[in-house]
């Protein structure tokens, strides 16, 4: 097992970090965490500092005044670490690509692990999503 | 003692149309002033809006707030009929406010469920988000999505809510109505949380006129305004409700409006649906060919407060001026006035009886800056002292 399959191997824990989203992505991710999805039986639990986190989560498009602190909080992360980019916006900047304050998708921000399409994706995909990252990893 | 502190909550936290950036000034316990910051969450809706033809526009304005995301075109869609000057069908307008009140019922069970996290009830958080869901699955079954839903367009809707839905959509009022009855019996009997909830962040009549709040935040405090009910639109006029008030303009007088509103909601919805079942299925839209030059205001209550858009026409097929005002951004300022004073303790309430509902997970670590001695806490050490403190109210009851 090497050093970056023993630092995934247990428990999950989650930094969420909500750029300039339509809050959407926000709630579906707190969804994960209540009663009906309940990612916490997996040990995955969202905590305040990023120093803690084992997975940044990243969503809504970037604009200029969140980009200084989108890097700021990456630096932060204990490396190694998983990046995931969800919703439209996170991949892409989704519809508000075009806006005149947008600063770049995630991915030209910092380096992004797995992308979770849907405008908002479902609790089911975001699940999903975080399952593929572990078997990829 | 006199350690002078300041509490950043914020710039990201999910539950707020614009993540913002408070920052309480405070002289021991007491919070002597705050302040914030936006523009983390500017995203020149106003101005890609522009770029956009009046169709795509409805999907933009619906990404403005993601809890309110039939609010905003629902207010676009006045606005825009008032330019073209049509009326829609009855049955467009019964779907129109059945999607308005199923959202105002999520919206607030998921502000409930926020208000007792923050004051270490978890399991009203618990509760609240699970009773959230059927209303989310409705959705699903009614657009496909269980947010940001698309279901408006100018001059009607864009999908029929077939007869045979009926009987689900009545399935899930019930179970809600049930459910809403067990919350409301869990915050209106509870000793603690009269203890935590009465007498903090007042705002007065006055306070309310000052500050030009709206929606709950409003009513709590005695101001009877609702859109829904002053300027009728949609089928609101059709169905018979009341608008909601309360006197004490505390927290507790703020959450006692919003649960009795959602008893207001089941009560339209059922009546929009006997209206639905009375119309021919199919009938939810009058085509509009052209939207002339013009000037048009649209305002609707959202869960929130009054959202209101401007749009003005050129005779082209996208906004020339498209102005938008969301009920947070003149909610936040009453923070001047409700939590001045406070101890902080309660001001994570305060601020969160606003509903610009905070989370409070994702904060900055705690900084020290130096430079001014002023030391900094962050949001979770916020809701650790709320907590705290109920335990300790509990603890003597
Ligand atoms: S992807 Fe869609 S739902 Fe998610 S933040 Fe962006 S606009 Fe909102």
């Amino acid at each position: 097992m090497g050093f970056k399959d023993f630092c995934f191997k247990k428990s999950l824990w989650l930094f969420h970090f909500g750029g300039a989203s339509c809050n959407n992505c926000d709630i579906e991710i707190l969804d994960c965490l209540t009663s009906r999805y309940d990612v916490e039986r997996f040990g995955m639990k969202l905590v305040g500092s990023p120093r803690h986190a084992d997975v940044l989560l990243v969503n809504g498009s970037i604009n200029k005044r969140d980009k200084k602190r989108l890097l700021e909080v990456y630096n932060q992360l204990a490396k190694p670490v998983l990046v995931v980019a969800i919703g439209a916006c996170g991949c892409t900047g989704g519809i508000f690509a075009e806006g005149i304050t947008f600063a770049g998708p995630v991915d030209k921000i910092i380096p992004v692990d797995v992308y979770i399409p849907g405008c908002p994706p479902k609790p089911e995909a975001i699940l999903a999503g975080i399952v593929k990252l572990l078997n990829k990893k | 003692m006199n350690e002078k502190k300041v509490i950043p909550i914020g710039p990201y936290h999910p539950l707020q149309e614009e993540p913002e950036l408070f920052k309480l000034y405070c002289e021991g316990e007491i919070v002597k002033d705050v302040k914030w910051e936006t523009g983390y969450n500017h995203r020149g809706i106003e101005k890609l809006s522009e770029s956009k033809s009046f169709d795509q526009s409805f999907f933009l304005v619906e990404r403005i707030c993601g809890i309110c995301s039939t609010s905003h075109p629902f207010a676009f869609a006045n606005a825009m009929e008032e330019i073209a000057d049509v009326e829609v069908p009855d049955r467009a307008k019964y779907i129109r406010s059945i999607i308005g009140e199923l959202e105002r019922i999520h919206s607030h069970l998921l502000w409930v469920g926020l208000a007792g996290h923050f004051l270490g009830y978890d399991t009203v958080f618990m509760w609240a988000w699970k009773y959230r869901e059927p209303v989310l699955d409705l959705f699903e079954m009614i657009s496909g999505n269980r947010n940001s839903y698309a279901m408006f367009k100018i001059g009607g809707v864009r999908r029929d809510i077939e007869n045979a839905k009926i009987a689900k959509i009545r399935g899930v009022l019930d179970l809600v109505k049930k459910k809403t009855d067990l919350l409301t019996g869990a915050i209106m009997d509870d000793p603690v949380i009269h203890a935590r909830t009465k007498g903090v962040g007042i705002l007065s009549k006055q306070d309310i006129m000052d500050y030009c709040a709206v929606g709950p935040t409003a009513r709590a405090s005695g101001v009877d305004i609702d859109v829904r009910r002053d300027d009728p639109h949609a089928a609101y006029p059709l169905v018979d409700w009341k608008v909601i008030t309360a006197q004490g303009g505390d927290v507790f007088a703020k959450a006692e409006v919003r649960l009795l509103e959602m008893y207001e909601s089941i009560k339209i919805i059922d009546q929009c649906l006997k209206g639905l079942e009375k119309e021919k299925e199919g009938k939810i839209e009058v085509v509009v060919k052209n939207i002339p030059a013009g000037i048009g205001t649209g305002h609707y209550e959202a869960p929130r407060g009054e959202v209101f858009h401007f749009v003005k026409t050129i005779g082209t097929n996208s906004p020339a001026r498209h102005k938008i005002r969301a009920p947070s951004y003149v909610n936040i300022a009453t923070f001047k006035k409700s939590c001045v004073g406070q101890t902080i303790s309660d001001a994570a309430i305060s601020l969160a009886a606003v509903d610009p509902c905070y989370c409070c997970t994702e904060r900055m670590a705690a900084v020290y800056d130096y430079g001014s001695g002023e030391r900094m806490m962050n949001g979770i050490e916020l809701v650790e002292k709320s907590k705290r403190r109920t335990e300790e109210i509990r603890r003597n009851y």
